[in-house]
């Protein structure tokens, strides 16, 4: 990240940077104070899958690329965490009543003698960390090869990526010897000696998680309003004329593909560390599309609209589970028709007809507010 | 020993009298709960006695939770196991509850989700202070929720046959083990229907994949042969190639493990090609009553089954059993093999309860083995030390109606041994 180009584009204090300042307010200070840690983590969790809403955002919303297959991003993210986790757990100590110890449980109880060669290198913190990234942005960058330099787009862009979800699910479970299976990756416990099932570790990764998040966004805004974004959101609305125009449609198209896949990735890492395992069931078509409903409930336009869009599906999801454990399917059910036909905008269509002219007054004094309670925030983005 | 055992006919009958008696004769602690109205009880055991590691025990109640899938593909297996708890709930609650306390009920769904059974079986430790949690169904719910029991120490009541290879001080496994569903069934169908040859056909997951491993040793360790072993995705619905591989390699014994709605398509496609499960012997593992309601009786009758238990068992304690579950449930209701090991969770935690004289969970772990409890459905059945029940092993031959009639059952229980030396 350079910061001259940073500071061009974050100058301005304007209605993003606020919204951004105020988010973080809330997620670094409000949220902790308020929740005990059972609740903060669960706030954790729902915040990685506001990663791959990030990621939709641009995508979707600004590129108007629909993938629903963005779970295999975020699964492929949280199984290379899930690896390291996984060997780290698996010392021959602490499986000394295998029959081959020193490899994870499920290897062993699939009859596997030694430790598949791609397992290996995740015995490395540092390459897991980049493999983290770099496995679904290369994975992204081959499917978007395929595709769009074919000129593959719209709703056979949408059924393909689905498609893989499905494709990688069926390898992850049948290859259980290997992966785990349908069980996932479970029973994680250390990172390099740190326990992460403690309420202390808890709330650090809550921290990790949230900063990571909230730089996520500045950077999604970055790419929005640079030369870069304004191309995506031309090449949206009329890609033939941008093609004419002598840009190569195809290399934004797979950039913004990767970027959401890297994006998604990180989250899934996120996961894995804050919920302590991982399994196929994030990396199907069903989450994939439920991620892209978190993402229509903020507001597809909206980078700030799809965190609190996450955020708020994932809380009723709980709420409503917990108070109703047989009917709150019905309820979550309702609550997506009812966004899609009377705000097809999100919450960040609501917010914008309804609230920002009443606000707009305001804006000044409340960014000032918000700056002065969220000194978290890097000083070169707050007091440019 | 004796004070812990209970006599299932006056306790599923809810005759109160009897009860009075036995207890009387069996106890001299207990006889307060049949005597004494509620709270006296919760006086002689105060609060602070029982509970020492701040549960949700108060003078007149506990807390436990229940997390089944009441949502999802699971939802259709699991609400028998949610019934039977249920079920066992409200008749310790008539006999006056455990300990003096009557038990409150918080159900939450895993939604055939496994970290949602994760994340709820932290809600229900952490927040809810739960003294024990009756649920989960798959392996894979289990293994999920595992180190959350362990990190908080909870208690997990789990109900299904699995695939063994597991042991904790905070579960009670109070279905099957592999070996204990699989061993003596095999030697039955190798005497009775002097079977040599065997075809293994499962769903690809860890449990059929276990299981079918035990299978192979023990077949291979008698001099018989596996003639083929295949495997198919969860939800798979095409079993052509594999009934064409059947047809040709002609086993003795097809052995199956075949779970969820792909049984339905596999028998309706075993017998659309033909194959007569009255003259071509199939026995299954994974089929119990709940699963037959979908296949249908027409299409696997003559099939075997090996289970612990069947609806169709004669004995008192099972047909009070069913009466009872009939009457709360609907009279269409069927009770399968692991609803019926759902039942035993709240009354195994009861009597241990009981025993220990608290609600703590490292003394329920503590004085859980050695718990029998002669009021089971299925027969007496007594917790081991490594967690898991003695059981009898049973086989059944399906009927066109849906049930099973019971052709042989063990002579003694099984020995539960979930790391089985020989067979890994």
């Amino acid at each position: 990240m350079t910061r001259t180009p940073q500071s061009r584009f974050f100058g301005r204090m304007d209605g993003d940077i606020a919204g951004i300042l105020l988010l973080a307010a809330l997620l670094i200070v409000i949220l902790p104070l308020g929740l005990d840690i059972f609740r903060l983590n669960m706030v954790g969790k729902y915040l990685t899958y506001a990663f791959v809403a990030l990621g939709l955002v641009l995508c979707w919303g600004s590129a108007g690329i629909l993938s629903l297959g963005q779970g295999i991003f975020f699964g492929i993210g949280g199984y290379c965490m899930a690896m390291f986790l996984k060997l780290e757990a698996s010392s021959p100590e602490a499986t000394k009543i295998q029959s081959t110890p020193g490899i994870p449980d499920f290897m062993d109880w699939n009859q596997l003698k030694e430790l598949p060669w791609f397992w290996e290198p995740f015995h490395s913190l540092s390459f897991s960390i980049v493999a983290v990234v770099a496995v679904p942005a290369l994975l992204a960058f081959i499917v978007g090869l395929a595709m769009f330099k074919r000129r593959v787009g719209g709703v056979y862009f949408a059924i393909i990526t689905q498609a893989f979800a499905a494709i990688l699910t069926i390898l992850i479970v049948g290859q259980q010897g290997y992966t785990g299976g349908i069980n996932g990756i479970t029973d994680l416990r250390t990172l390099k000696g740190w326990d992460i099932r403690t309420d202390e570790a808890k709330l650090v990764l809550y921290f990790v998680n949230a900063a990571l998040l909230i730089g996520c966004l500045l950077l999604c805004l970055y790419v929005r309003r640079s030369k870069l974004g304004r191309i995506l959101v031309a090449l949206r609305d009329k890609e033939d004329r941008v093609r004419f125009s002598g840009y190569d449609v195809a290399n934004f198209k797979i950039f913004v593909f990767c970027f959401a896949a890297a994006l998604s990735a990180v989250g899934g890492a996120m996961f894995t560390l804050q919920v302590g395992f991982m399994s196929p069931s994030f990396v199907g078509i069903v989450p994939s599309i439920e991620m892209v409903i978190y993402c229509a409930v903020g507001g597809r336009l909206s980078l700030l609209g799809a965190v609190y869009g996450t955020l708020l599906v994932n809380w009723a999801k709980t709420m409503l589970s917990e108070s109703f454990p047989e009917l709150w399917l019905f309820a979550m059910g309702a609550l997506f028709i009812g966004v899609v036909m009377v705000f097809p905008n999100g919450l960040a269509g609501l917010y914008q007809q309804y609230i920002a002219p009443h606000l707009r007054r305001l804006t000044a004094r409340r960014s000032d507010g918000a700056a002065a309670g969220a000194p978290i925030i890097p000083p070169h983005t707050a007091a440019d | 020993m004796s004070s812990d055992k209970m006599d299932a006919d006056k306790i599923i009958g809810g005759v109160p009298s009897p009860l009075r008696r036995k207890l009387l004769l069996g106890m001299a602690a207990l006889p307060a709960v049949a005597l004494l109205p509620r709270g006296a009880l919760a006086q002689a055991l105060p609060t602070d006695a029982v509970n020492t590691t701040k549960l949700a025990v108060t003078d007149g109640t506990v807390k436990v939770g229940i997390l089944h899938s009441t949502t999802g593909t699971m939802a259709i297996s699991e609400t028998g196991s949610v019934q039977a708890e249920k079920l066992a709930i409200a008749q310790i609650n008539e006999m006056g509850g455990v300990l003096g306390r009557k038990i409150e009920v918080i159900q939450e769904d895993g939604a055939s989700d496994w970290p949602t059974f994760a994340e709820k079986a932290r809600k229900l430790l952490v927040e809810d202070k739960v003294a024990a949690v009756f649920g989960c169904w798959t392996s894979a719910s289990r293994k999920a929720v595992l180190p959350v029991f362990e990190q908080y120490n909870g208690m997990l009541y789990y109900p299904t046959f699995y695939e063994g290879l597991e042991q904790s001080k905070n579960v009670i496994y109070t279905g099957q083990e592999a070996t204990q569903q699989i061993l003596a069934g095999l030697d039955w169908v190798s005497k009775e229907k002097k079977a040599k040859t065997f075809f293994l056909i499962g769903s690809d997951y860890i449990w059929p994949r276990t299981s079918n491993k035990i299978a192979r040793k023990h077949i291979e360790m008698h001099g018989q042969k596996v003639v083929g072993e295949e495997y198919f995705p969860l939800g798979h619905t095409q079993f052509n190639s594999v009934i064409n591989k059947i047809k040709l390699t002609k086993p003795d014994v097809i052995y199956a493990s075949v779970v969820g709605g792909s049984n339905v398509a596999f028998y309706k496609q075993l017998k659309a090609a033909g194959i007569d499960l009255n003259k071509q012997t199939l026995m299954t593992i994974s089929v119990t009553e709940d699963e037959m309601l979908g296949i249908g009786g027409e299409n696997i009758a003559g099939a075997y089954a090996c289970m612990k238990y069947f609806q169709s068992l004669k004995n008192p304690n099972n047909e009070k059993f069913v009466a009872a579950f009939k009457k709360m449930w609907g009279g269409e209701s069927v009770i399968g093999d692991v609803t019926q090991a759902a039942y035993l969770g709240p009354w195994l935690w009861k009597l241990t309860a009981e025993k220990a004289k608290s609600f703590d969970i490292d003394k329920i772990a503590a004085a859980s083995p050695g718990i029998e409890f002669t009021g089971a459905p299925e027969g007496y059945v007594r917790i081991h030390e490594n967690h898991h029940l003695w059981s009898k092993t049973r086989v059944g031959r399906a009927r066109t109606d849906g049930q099973f009639d019971m052709v042989y059952e063990t002579a003694d229980l099984i020995e539960p041994n979930p790391f089985p030396k020989g067979y890994q």
